[in-house]
């Protein structure tokens, strides 16, 4: 019943931490507010027996990510100007679409039911068979390294790929090539030139 | 940072024990919570708040980036070739099994190894791009 | 119905989030709080699978001889490897805010939308 509890009070707090951050107009606090949302969702994962993800989660979205947007606000300025015009579509689209899901969930097993077909497949096996095999009283760790190594790896390639595309990103100087706005205009002259000596050739 | 006291000494005492935790968060993953993935997010954390309180420069000079950036590799490259040893033990890609004589024992060593790939790349990643961040403004 | 209500509270509070953060990604103009509704539609994601994965009455997936049942550690795994992946491709994502910042001057999408008109 306290762990019921507990749920619905954490799930409440990131629901209205949400709305706080879509609704607030000073990028600092919404990254801040960002920061906690990611906290309350590793608490939030520690209620749900997923360990492992909540100590990700802390680690990760209370503190790098944040660290990450606060770099970005130092170089992009912490005022979000107001919306120009009313936004009536994109909210009857998301009504729509969160009407939609709420009505699908109705034919999903219920919250915490043993016999959910997503329990049935192979985590018993890992459960029961994955100490014998790999010795390790951890399974998150023996699925994550063992079982399933090939995604594993491939996951460490995609963050391998992500730092080396910032690297290429933003890892020049500041103004070692032109900017983009400037380059449309020179390539008309460069095209007018070439269309010119076409014609005199 | 150079007027905040309080932040510079606490920090200079906590940043070891975040390193310590981080390595053992590391090597104890397969028996609680933790592994590759966290220990070096953990572990970039201790740079990174180093990097914060005593400034880029500092930073750099204690893990200066054409090292990290090489590291960023060398993870995925560890990760990788421990596969490949088990294809040149007769196995199969990525079965640490072969590793030794004992199947068991074989997987404690495979994991135990690419924990430490993922370790290094997260980590490597993750200052790197700290680093071109916070280095972009000068 | 209360019944129904405590079965289902999870799935509509990662619905919500997810709407939540479809429509600051969808309505808000300014890049980074478009990369902030991207991370709460994220974490909905993320908080759906662990949801599916919680078994009543278990525990964490780490054996011992004291517990006998367990949740599931499949999207835990998933997961795990997610949020790891999510921060690097943000930083992807703000990488190419500072460039357009620094080539257009301004990160609000109308005004950028503005500049490339006139061009």
């Amino acid at each position: 019943m306290i762990i019921t509890l507990i749920d619905i009070a954490l799930l409440t707090f990131m629901g209205a931490t949400a709305l706080a951050i879509l609704r607030l107009r000073s990028l600092f606090a919404v990254v801040m507010l960002s920061g906690i949302y990611s906290l309350l969702a590793a608490s939030m994962f520690v209620a749900l027996d997923a360990v492992d993800v909540a100590f990700t989660e802390a680690a990760v979205g209370a503190g790098i990510s944040t660290v990450l947007m606060i770099a970005v606000l130092a170089l992009t300025g912490e005022r979000e100007r107001a919306p120009s015009h009313t936004m009536w579509l994109p909210m009857a689209v998301v009504v729509l679409t969160g009407a939609a899901l709420i009505y699908a969930t109705f034919d999903m097993p219920a919250f915490g039911a043993a016999n959910a077909p997503v329990n049935l497949h192979v985590a018993p096996r890992y459960l029961n068979e994955s100490f014998a095999e790999v010795g390790l009283p951890n399974v998150v760790t023996s699925v994550l390294a063992s079982y399933r190594g090939y995604d594993t790896l491939g996951e460490v390639t995609v963050i391998f790929t992500a730092a080396v595309a910032v690297m290429l990103l933003i890892g020049g100087r500041k103004g070692d090539d032109a900017g983009i706005k400037n380059e449309p205009a020179d390539d008309a002259v460069d095209d007018a030139d070439s269309d010119g000596n076409g014609d005199t050739a | 940072m150079r007027h905040h006291r309080v932040l510079r000494i606490i920090s200079k005492l906590l940043i070891p024990f975040i390193m310590l935790f981080a390595l053992y968060v590391q090597f104890h993953g397969d028996f609680g919570p933790g592994g590759g993935f966290q220990a070096g997010v953990i572990m970039a954390s201790a740079f990174i708040l180093y990097g914060l309180i005593f400034g880029l420069e500092n930073a750099r000079k204690v893990a200066p980036p054409a090292v990290v950036t090489k590291l960023v590799a060398a993870g995925v490259l560890i990760y990788a070739g421990t596969g490949y040893m088990g294809l040149f033990k007769g196995a199969n890609f990525l079965d640490y099994g072969a590793l030794s004589k004992d199947p068991v024992a074989g997987q404690h060593l495979g994991i135990m190894i690419i924990e430490f790939g993922v370790g290094t790349t997260v980590a490597a990643a993750m200052i790197t791009i700290f680093f071109l961040f916070a280095g972009r403004d000068r | 119905m209360l019944q129904v209500i405590l079965d289902h509270y999870n799935y509509w509070i990662a619905i919500l989030l997810m709407m939540i953060g479809l429509y600051t990604v969808v309505a808000r103009g300014n890049l980074v709080k478009k990369l902030v509704g991207l991370n709460i539609f994220q974490t909905s994601v993320f908080l759906l699978y662990i949801t599916m994965g919680k078994v009543a009455g278990g525990t964490a997936p780490i054996l011992d001889d004291r517990f006998t049942v367990y949740s599931n550690p499949i999207p835990h795994v998933l997961i795990l490897t997610a949020i790891v992946v999510g921060v690097a491709t943000t930083a992807l994502g703000l990488a190419l805010v500072v460039r357009i910042k620094e080539s257009y001057g301004t990160i609000e999408e109308d005004e950028l939308n503005l500049l490339d008109g006139e061009m």
